[in-house]
């Protein structure tokens, strides 16, 4: 079978997202440059919703869930551990591991879509309230206290195996990156695997996909564990970029702006959240510096537009756009051809 | 001769919803190698009885037997890695994917990336489909659908298939082509085929089982099924 679009649109993306990586610290502020870390987090974030939400028909409203919970078990690891290297997989693997359980529970017992998407929510608020809860030093894991409404110091990366040399800013930014187009590259080679495709068959039609004899629990399962993981990374950068890890990572907010980046970047699109994210957060962050509109307000009116104008996301309507322009040239190519090649007959 | 052996069977087979007895108390054989159409007025519980038979639905009582295996309750995932395929009243495909993926899926799940992939294109041109092999499925006329749906069940190459209404909607010229396509799987498969159409009934099917209400009311010949008064009352009388 040919494949309908291959891997090199991803590759592209991705050089283009190595190049941004080696500009970016020459031309922007340090100060951009230690954000941009952050916001990379927010990013993979929004890149393993857009996997398992756009590709794995999913609709995980508290996909910031397991982004929380790579963020605190990273902080909670590297302040036992002393270093970044051994808690950066075991923050992958908290994520992951709850999802296994939760999404066990969800798939293999039948939740439909929109009690997913409260089940999936209320897990996180669960978390925001119980994370809220950890003030006081009886609430501690090994050396690291959680700190309730304050939460817990994330140390900085450092150089793996030696955890005395730590990373500066733009070198942390080096590496949110790398680990933002290595993610990308990952999911759009995941999407176009036979696991992928069964996913993507599933979000289409499940009882043709059960019929087929595919174990759609075991399938959905499997993605969403990956989406975990991947926010779990996400939480780890998120976390390193601010240097610390609040309740606030499990908020309703944070769950709401997870799912409008995919909205506006485009549901069955990678890169389309990715972007949304950074144009959404460098717009509320100017926005932030000025008191005349609400933050909040603005990202909701971006949400209405978008849902009553552009409900495909921006990515996929621009991708439409290219698409009948070149139909269209096509077409007045093939009209030009048989007028040229029938001059006798023609107007 | 050596008695045909039995592949399906249903016993005392029911599925009640509420106070609805859709399928109540039916006793079903299937041989190897048959093929078996099933009739009756709308709301005679054809449909009903598939979806027990393929596990879409877990019956109220009675079992199912799958070649002597009782296979009553199990997931239709399991039941069609048993190697039975289903085509739906309801067309079931994946509407965002195109004519080849769809298909694909289905010989993937059987076969290593090469072999998918020929088996694929063989389905593609055995059922018609080269012109629309990469359009999304969801913008094909409904005959078109039909068609890749009937694809997807034998680029499984099941041994056991059953088809709900596969003729539904088509052309003339569609609906002979998809009775000489029954004829060909049933070179290799059992079927069941369910349809309202006595044209295409005639033109594939030896035994043919009515269901009324439910149950069985007969099992014969179309001629003898034509022949009967009551049959024809109740079915055939609706739809002259
Ligand atoms: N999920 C359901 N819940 C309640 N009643 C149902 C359900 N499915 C089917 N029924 C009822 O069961 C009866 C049998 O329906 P079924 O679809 O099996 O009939 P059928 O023989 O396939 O008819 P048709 O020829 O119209 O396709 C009908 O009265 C129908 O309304
Ligand atoms: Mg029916």
């Amino acid at each position: 079978m040919r494949l309908p679009r291959d891997l090199r649109g991803t590759l592209v993306i991705a050089a283009l997202g190595s190049g941004f990586m080696l500009v970016a610290p020459e031309v922007l502020a340090f100060f951009t440059i230690i954000t941009l870390s952050q916001v990379i987090g927010l990013a993979i974030l929004a890149l393993s919703l857009a996997l398992v939400w756009g590709f794995g028909g999913i609709l995980c409203f508290g996909q910031t869930a397991f982004f929380g919970l790579g963020a605190y078990a990273y902080a909670v690891a590297a302040t036992n551990i002393g270093g970044s290297t051994g808690a950066i997989p075991i923050a992958i693997l908290v994520a992951a591991a709850f999802a296994a359980v939760l999404g066990y529970f969800i798939f293999y017992g039948r939740v439909s879509d929109v009690y997913l998407a409260i089940i999936t929510l209320t897990v996180a608020l669960i978390l925001y309230s119980l994370t809220r809860r950890t003030s006081g030093p009886e609430y501690k894991i090994g050396n690291a206290l959680l700190g309730g409404f304050n939460g817990t110091t994330a140390p900085p990366l450092n150089i793996p195996g030696d955890p005395q040399a730590v990373l500066f800013p733009e070198h942390t930014f080096y590496v949110a990156m790398i680990a933002l187009i290595a993610a990308y590259v990952f999911c759009s080679w995941l999407v176009r695997t036979h696991f992928g495709r069964v996913c993507i068959a599933i979000r289409e039609n499940e009882t043709r996909a059960e019929l087929l004899a595919y174990d759609i629990r075991l399938y959905k399962l499997g993605i969403f564990m990956i989406g975990a993981a991947l926010a779990g990374l996400g939480g780890v950068f998120f976390s390193v970029g601010v240097s610390r890890v609040t309740p606030d990572v499990f908020s309703l907010s944070q769950a709401a702006v997870a799912i409008i980046w995919v909205i506006v970047g485009g549901r069955g699109t990678l890169i389309g959240p990715v972007l949304a994210t950074f144009a959404l957060h460098y717009l509320t962050a100017s926005l932030g510096t000025q008191s005349i509109l609400n933050t909040n307000l603005v990202l909701g009116i971006v949400l209405i537009i978008f849902v009553l104008l552009v409900p495909k996301g921006v990515v996929p309507t621009l991708a439409d756009l290219v698409e009948l322009r070149r139909q269209r040239r096509i077409a007045r190519l093939r009209e030009r051809w048989l007028r040229a090649r029938r001059p006798h007959t023609g107007r | 001769m050596k008695q045909a052996e039995t592949v399906l069977e249903a016993r005392n087979l029911s599925m009640h919803f509420g106070g609805v007895r859709a399928v109540d108390g039916v006793d079903f054989t299937l041989s190897e190698n048959e093929l078996r159409c099933l009739i009756g007025p709308n709301g005679a519980g054809k449909s009903t009885f598939f979806k027990c038979l393929t596990g879409q639905l877990r019956p109220t009582a009675g079992e199912v037997l799958i070649r002597d295996v009782n296979v009553t309750g199990r997931e239709p995932h399991e039941i069609g890695a048993l190697g039975v395929g289903i085509k739906t009243q309801v067309p079931n495909v994946f509407e965002g994917l195109t004519t080849e993926e769809n298909i694909w899926i289905s010989a993937r799940r059987w076969h290593r990336p090469a072999r998918a992939r020929t088996l694929t294109a063989e389905t593609v041109e055995r059922l018609r489909l080269g012109d629309v092999r990469s359009d999304p499925v969801g913008q094909l006329a409904h005959g078109q659908r039909q068609w890749v749906e009937l694809g997807m069940v034998v680029a499984a190459e099941p041994w056991l298939v059953l088809l709900d209404e596969p003729a539904a909607g088509m052309t003339h010229e569609e609906t002979v082509r998809t009775a000489e396509l029954i004829q060909e799987i049933n070179s290799t498969a059992t079927l069941i085929v369910v349809e309202h159409d006595m044209q295409f009934i005639r033109m594939i099917s030896r035994k043919v089982t009515l269901f009324h209400e439910g149950g069985i009311l007969m099992e014969d010949t179309m001629e003898a099924i034509s022949a009967d008064a009551r049959a024809r009352q109740i079915y055939l009388g609706h739809r002259a």
